[in-house]
């Protein structure tokens, strides 16, 4: 029986009409008078010195209002950080340049800026300048780039290591000198780029009390005070009226135009406007870590998996950005979602002149979970036992602990949901051989991935309420929405909580001087931290609505309950008042209409780097993914036919949005199984979307959803994140299926189908 | 600069402007402050900017704003409030839950619309084969396709 109203049906968005009739606005679609186009001159080489830049030629075309290079920047040299309260030091904050100065560390690294009347006069402008170029050899290997006597890849270091991690526990060693199988194999796993439809743009002006105001869509607000530092302004004249993003997923987090433009519209005085193109969009921003993955796991004959050893090797690009949370991410997940007496995971990054690489929907998860459930399969095969035992054998139960020797505190749901997966296909009864001369493989993999960030950083969220007069609510928080439905979710908490329809919450967000901030839409955090701080504020509200409500019904507020736009008895709901008449009476008695709420999620201290123990990430959300394939054996084309996606989302509190993430994610990294991010020697050789291919619906299989409602998560209500977990098993589902299928283990993303015959051919 | 005079009907009203040659539809459109005409590529590839040209599905960055001279353009916005099937489309994707970021919606549900249209039928691989020239990068498709799906059915049924 479920008690609720709002919360777990699937209750259209706040803004789902906007959108669905063409009136929701971009970082795009939006102008100002007098406005100016900005335009970034990008390196032409992945490994450069810049020996002089002379900028006279572009300044002096009439309508050219600003040509800027590194000189112009008053602090080029920053650190991201991405809004944590705490200043966590060591190796955790990426140094990244505004603007090329030195070395070159990229190809499409931004080397001048320009603003002009026109986008036409602004990409002359940009042909006009004249950069000397020192043409560099660039190291491309990240093993290559940490051998002693590499090329150094930045101007300022003397080593391209980036950061080392290491976890340890119990004896490998003995455990594989016990051990009754032992598999060791490499594999390598592919860049990949987060093609949202919207790329990377927005506008900047400075108002009339000299605050540089942006309205750039970002996945992270707190970048105004990133901006400010480069500015070097105080926080507050750096404001972002942020708007909603046409999709993030990880490729929003670090910093895209707001520096830019800062920098125009100061130089310039006018409002200036910028928008990458497609191809500048995929040259210049991240791309998610490729690695190289050595595993060694060793198993009893009964299955049972004794140890694994680990070597990750990441190529982080040309500056390091989010590489070292990344890699905490890949170093922790690096056993798996396994019960694991002895563990030994080493890693270490590179910086090399690829394009940098920093989030991406998984955040490290995504490659040591795709090498883990390859293990795993390639064991169950070896030992004659099911996919679906050998995990139901290994996987994390209730009261197990992590490789840090954490214990979650939320519901570990494994065992079943990579039954109930495995089952949707089971169900459909043996798999025909062959269909239209094609071979049908069946694939299981399942996963962790935390929701709510790194504990070390000490993250927290806001939300303000203010009930007003005729009993509506204004929701105000600074929640970037890249299309997850980030807001609407903290309205129907509030709707929920207060007995009101969701159509009386009107969500005003993401403006950095206005909006309580929720911290950023990154680590799958906004429903755990922001619905917890939604939940806050509004139970601090609702206890005077309830007390004084109590009074007008002359019972005790526990015995009154908000529903259906009324204060009524729990007992007798015929008894009760109008919600607008409660609210009339504390206005009256000038009892405060609102609120703002703090949520703060557990604190850690910042971990040994080279025995990493303890509470790294809050909690974790458990998926499983089932895939049938058909391969065709004389080409190497295969087809995904059908997904089963499950996972155990705590509580779905927007059954249509965790559905959509469920489904969303399933597809996302289908792709990464197929998309080619063709890069040679720095250059990226798939910069349009009819060369990197991501899915389209012809390539969709239908998808079957299966969301477990523990309860068990720390969101509210004992939800759980699920935007980037919803990714995270289904990538080595398929590539489990095609080895089902035609018994070849591909063990390196992509797998494109001149790759699979290949190792079919090799095989026969 | 050479320029172009054309005169084209958008959403019911009729434009005059002078364009260069080489003026995509698309530019044009966003020019003349049509936004829920999306650009995600500009080369055709993406089907963010799908708009319906002379009654028929066209992607505006690969169509030239001078061939539309004496033409008629509909955009998602403009249709939504004449046209029935539009409509019905528009409130299939808010109750499927079909929509997340958005920026492919308007494009998507024009491309929905040819699809039914041209006397499409409730089959979901067929819909999907229809909107393939339209990319969503969150929603996996399914709930579009229930969307599509489920107007297709109604429109069979009437």
């Amino acid at each position: 029986m479920s008690c609720f109203e709002t919360v777990g049906t699937p209750a259209p968005r706040h803004d789902a009409w906007a959108k669905a009739e063409g009136e929701q606005l971009y970082s795009d679609d939006f102008a100002l008078p007098g406005m100016l186009y900005g335009k970034a001159l990008r390196s032409k080489y992945p490994a450069a010195v810049i020996r002089s830049v002379d900028t006279g030629k572009a300044k002096a075309v009439p309508g050219v209002h600003a040509v800027l290079t590194a000189q112009d920047v008053p602090r080029n040299i920053d650190v991201t950080k991405f809004g944590q309260m705490k200043d966590v030091g060591g190796g955790f904050e990426g140094l990244y340049k505004v603007l090329a100065d030195g070395k070159v560390r990229f190809k499409g690294e931004a080397v001048a800026l320009v603003a002009a009347e026109t986008e036409e006069l602004a990409e002359e402008a940009c042909r006009l300048i004249e950069v000397d170029y020192e043409v560099q050899p660039g190291v491309f290997d990240p093993e290559e780039a940490l051998k002693p006597g590499a090329y150094l890849v930045s101007s300022e270091d003397n080593s391209n290591q980036i950061m080392k991690c290491h976890i340890e526990k119990g004896d490998v060693d003995q455990a594989f000198a016990e051990a009754d199988l032992i598999i060791e194999n490499e594999y390598r796993t592919s860049a990949v780029d987060h093609t949202y439809l919207e790329t990377e743009g927005g506008v900047a002006w400075i108002d009339e009390n000299g605050v540089i105001t942006m309205r750039v869509g970002t996945q992270v607000l707190e970048h105004y005070r990133t901006v400010a530092k480069i500015m070097g302004f105080p926080h507050n004249k750096v404001r972002n009226m942020s708007i909603p993003m046409g999709g993030g997923f990880g490729g929003k987090e670090d910093i895209t135009v707001e520096a830019f433009l800062a920098l125009l519209t100061w130089k310039t005085k006018r409002p200036v406007k910028m928008v990458w193109s497609r191809e500048e969009s995929i040259e210049s921003h991240s791309k998610r870590h490729p690695e190289i993955l050595r595993y060694k796991s060793g198993f009893t004959k009964a299955g049972i998996l004794l140890a694994q050893q680990v070597d990750i090797v990441l190529d982080g690009g040309g500056y390091t950005y989010l590489t070292p949370w990344v890699q905490m991410y890949s170093n922790i997940n690096a056993p798996g979602c396994y019960r694991v007496p002895h563990i030994k995971i080493d890693s270490v990054s590179a910086l090399t002149n690829n394009t940098f690489t920093s989030a991406n929907r998984g955040f490290g998860a995504n490659q040591v979970n795709f090498a883990t459930e390859l293990q795993m399969d390639e064991a169950a095969a070896r030992l004659g036992i099911s996919p679906l035992e050998i995990r139901r054998k290994n996987c994390l139960k209730n009261g197990d602990e992590l490789c840090t020797g954490f214990i979650p505190q939320g519901h570990i749901a494994l065992e079943e949901i990579a039954q109930k997966a495995w089952k949707v296909l089971e169900d459909a009864g043996p798999k025909p051989d062959d269909m239209d001369g094609r071979k049908i493989g069946r694939g299981l993999a399942i996963g962790m991935m935390s929701y709510g960030r790194l504990c070390f950083l000490h993250d927290s969220s806001r939300v303000g309420l203010r009930i007003e007069l005729d009993g509506s609510v204004t929701l105000r928080a600074g929640v970037p929405d890249l299309g997850g439905g980030q807001a609407s979710v903290l309205c129907q908490i509030v709707a929920e909580e207060l007995g009101l329809p969701m159509d009386k919450i009107h969500p005003y967000i993401m403006d950095t001087h206005l909006t309580p901030l929720c911290g950023t839409t990154t680590a799958t955090r906004q429903l755990y931290m922001s619905g917890n701080a939604a939940l806050v504020t509004v139970h601090v509200l609702k206890e005077r609505i309830l007390k004084k409500a109590g009074e007008l019904l002359k019972v005790q507020p526990e015995e009154v309950q908000l529903i259906h736009e009324r204060a009524c008895l729990i007992n007798d709901p015929s008894r009760g008042l109008p919600f607008g008449g409660v609210v009339a009476a504390l206005s009256n008695e000038g009892i405060s209409l609102f609120h703002e709420g703090q949520f703060n999620a557990p604190f850690s201290e910042v971990p040994n780097l080279m025995d990493i123990k303890g509470r790294i990430l809050p909690d974790m959300t458990y998926t499983a993914h089932g895939a049938e394939v058909a391969v065709d054996e004389e080409t190497g084309r295969f087809e995904v036919l059908r997904i089963v996606a499950c996972a155990d989302v705590g509580k779905a509190i927007n059954r249509h949005s965790c559905e959509g993430q469920m489904e969303g994610g399933a597809i996302y990294n289908m792709g990464y199984v197929t998309e080619n991010m063709i890069q040679e020697k720095g250059y990226t050789r798939s910069h349009s979307l009819s060369e990197y291919l991501i899915p389209t619906a012809a390539d969709t299989p239908e998808i079957e959803t299966i969301m477990v409602e523990s309860g068990g998560g720390l969101g509210p209500y004992g939800a759980k994140g699920i935007g980037e977990p919803a990714d995270n098993s289904i990538a080595p589902a398929i590539v489990n299926a095609i080895y089902d299928a035609v018994g070849v283990r591909v063990k390196s993303l992509p797998v494109t189908p001149e790759i699979l015959l290949f190792a079919i051919k090799n095989k026969a | 600069m050479n320029e172009v005079s054309i005169t084209v009907t958008v959403n019911g009203t009729k434009i005059k402007a002078n364009v260069t040659p080489e003026m995509s539809l698309l530019k044009f459109l966003r020019s003349q402050g049509f936004w829920d005409v999306k650009c995600g590529c500009e080369m055709g590839d993406c089907g963010t900017c799908t708009v319906i040209f002379n009654g028929r599905s066209v992607k505006s960055c690969i169509t030239l704003a001078a061939q539309t001279d004496g033409g008629t353009v509909w955009t998602d916005k403009g249709l939504g409030v004449c046209d029935e099937l539009t409509r019905k489309l528009q409130k299939a994707f808010v109750e499927h839950g079909s929509i997340q970021c958005g920026f492919c919606t308007p494009g998507m549900i024009i491309a929905g619309k040819a699809y039914i249209e041209q006397g499409g039928k409730p089959d979901r691989k067929e819909i999907k084969k229809a909107i393939s020239g339209n990319l969503c990068r969150c929603t996996g498709y399914k709930k579009i396709v229930d969307a599509i799906y489920d107007v297709a059915s109604h429109e069979q049924e009437a």
